[in-house]
């Protein structure tokens, strides 16, 4: 682990200011390094999808951040820390150095815009000085760059498939070459084989430009297969973090052992399945 | 000993302007009393389809659906009856039940159409499968929105052995749930398979919990059937070029890392 971290969470707590309020993430820490897949994985409710937007200070009230701090590491080596930063620059970069794919990003297109049109609304927000013929230019490549095509800028949302969709998010999330990508649950409602093609083409993307992924799951066995680092989370907390092998062979958290025998294994053993009526609790 | 059996079933869905699209093309498919069949592939390979034929919420193009040999009954009695004997679990634990109604009302209402038992016994009956899967009986006064998904998916199940069915027509039954219930879902429905000689076709995209949950795999690809066999053989040995690519696709870490997963990892059970 020497590589050099572009994330320190520290400390971060969310809570949402309800009656009760709930703390929806509780003192969580984690780092994630240069070119790192870190793999956030945990079940609905446990503050994953929370920490992700804490992250980007996309929370809206009534949640809010109690206490910590997220720390964005520079390439020219100053520190910003993302919770106190003023929210014009916040904005400056949002999208530019810490982009995301969000939960259900097939349905989170604009149905009534192009594709085209919606990735040049990046760059019309964050590259105002491009013009508009490097911009379509841009665009098409970076649908090019996603396999799905620079054919489709024309296209509308419902004309393309569920995967193709998803891989707009994706070249939209990549638009300004951002140092992290965070991913919430990008491939969940697609099936095995798309998800797989995504999965590859992620693969290939990142070591072409070298982006850092946290990578948000309940899917344990896709994230052990993609991650190098893998952070459990339950009920607010990371309860174990490690490297993907070690947290498979090794997994030490009662509820990490848990969450891994939920999965019945492909081609192992059978696990906590039983077939035919044996005991069950 | 109840079987059903699917005989070169075929669906055509008419598609405005662009003609027939062939859902089902000449399926045969078998599923008998005490076994459980898995049926896989991915999305829109006719898998639902079938789902919807052998409840009959959908008719055939062409091909049959027999029961014990005798063809699904079209209306009345004798369809009432075919529906009693084939009962399904739906997907989406929080669409299939009635949000107005207690879970009382949800599981008493096909013990009252088919009659299983006496009036006066309907509530002890409740009371009995809310215990068979696992629930306390006190939660029969509950609304569906006071319940988990997890809750709500073992009252459809309690729902649809309500009426002593042979065969369940489970589709998709736990994708919905969260990861760490699943298991316990399954392990719910295998054990009250077993307890009554349940006949179970089984509608997966998860290959894993095919292998594990099923006698016999059959693989679904643009309606036709490709792959069908034991269950082990199909996910360890497949065949077919198809069934491989589905394999391959699906995550495996045993695979991944070569083994080695240490054994106290099992046996930890909720």
């Amino acid at each position: 682990m020497n590589r050099d971290p572009v994330l320190s969470v520290s400390g971060l707590s969310v809570t949402y200011d309800v009656d009760p309020p709930v703390e929806a993430v509780r003192d969580v820490s984690l780092t994630v390094g240069q070119g790192e897949v870190l793999g956030l994985a945990g079940e609905s409710g446990c503050g994953k999808s929370t920490l992700a937007y804490a992250v980007q200070r996309l929370l809206r009230p009534p949640a809010e951040i109690t206490g910590g701090e997220v720390v964005l590491h520079d390439v020219g080596g100053s520190d910003v820390d993302l919770t106190v930063l003023p929210a014009a620059e916040m904005d400056r970069l949002r999208w530019d150095q810490i982009a995301m794919v969000f939960q259900g990003a097939m349905n989170s297109l604009n149905p009534v815009l192009s594709v085209g049109d919606q990735l040049a609304d990046v760059f019309t927000r964050h590259r105002p000085a491009m013009r508009r013929a490097e911009r379509t230019e841009t665009c098409g490549a970076l649908l090019e760059m996603v396999g799905v095509g620079a054919n489709r800028l024309r296209s509308y949302p419902h004309e393309l498939s569920g995967g193709m969709r998803q891989r707009v998010m994706i070249a939209m999330a990549l638009a300004l070459r951002p140092r992290l990508l965070i991913m919430d649950e990008p491939t969940t409602a697609l099936d095995v084989l798309v998800q797989r093609e995504i999965l590859q083409e992620i693969s290939r993307l990142r070591e072409e430009l070298g982006f850092s992924v946290v990578f948000i799951t309940h899917d344990l066995p896709l994230l052990l297969e993609i991650s190098d680092r893998i952070a459990v989370m339950r009920a607010g907390r990371v309860v174990e973090t490690a490297p993907a092998a070690d947290l498979y062979r090794h997994p030490q958290h009662e509820y990490t052992k848990r969450l891994l025998g939920s999965f019945p294994s492909l081609t192992g053993e059978r696990g906590d399945f039983v077939r035919k009526g044996g005991v069950t609790v | 000993m109840t079987t059903l059996e699917l005989a070169g079933l075929t669906k055509r869905y008419r598609v405005r302007g662009a003609g027939h699209m062939l859902a089902l093309d000449d399926v045969d498919l078998s599923i008998t009393s005490g076994r459980t069949v898995a049926l896989v592939g991915q999305s829109g390979s006719g898998k639902s389809t079938i789902a919807r034929i052998i409840t009959q919420l959908e008719r055939e193009t062409s091909g049959q659906v027999l029961l014990d040999g005798v063809p699904i009954p079209r209306r009345g009695k004798a369809l009432r009856s075919y529906r009693q004997q084939v009962r399904m679990v739906f997907q989406d634990p929080f669409a299939s039940l009635n949000p107005y109604h207690t879970v009382h009302h949800h599981i008493a209402r096909p013990l009252l159409l088919d009659r299983v038992v006496p009036r006066d016994q309907v509530d002890a009956e409740v009371a009995r499968l809310l215990d068979r899967v696992r629930l306390d009986p006190e939660l029969a006064s509950r609304r569906p929105h006071e319940l988990s998904g997890g809750q709500r998916q073992r009252i459809a199940i309690a729902r649809a052995l309500a009426s002593r069915p042979a065969l369940l027509v489970a589709d998709e039954p736990v994708s919905m749930l969260d990861v760490s219930i699943r298991l316990g879902v399954l392990n719910l429905l295998a054990e009250l398979q077993e307890a009554d000689g349940l006949g179970v076709l089984y509608i997966t995209h998860d290959l894993a919990t095919a292998r594990h949950f099923s006698d016999e795999i059959v693989v679904l690809h643009h309606g036709r059937v490709v792959e069908r066999g034991p269950a082990d053989d199909v996910i360890l040995t497949p065949q077919h070029e198809y069934t491989r690519a589905l394999r391959d696709a699906s995550p495996d870490p045993e695979r991944h890392f070569g083994g080695g997963r240490e054994p106290e990892t099992t046996g930890s059970r909720s």
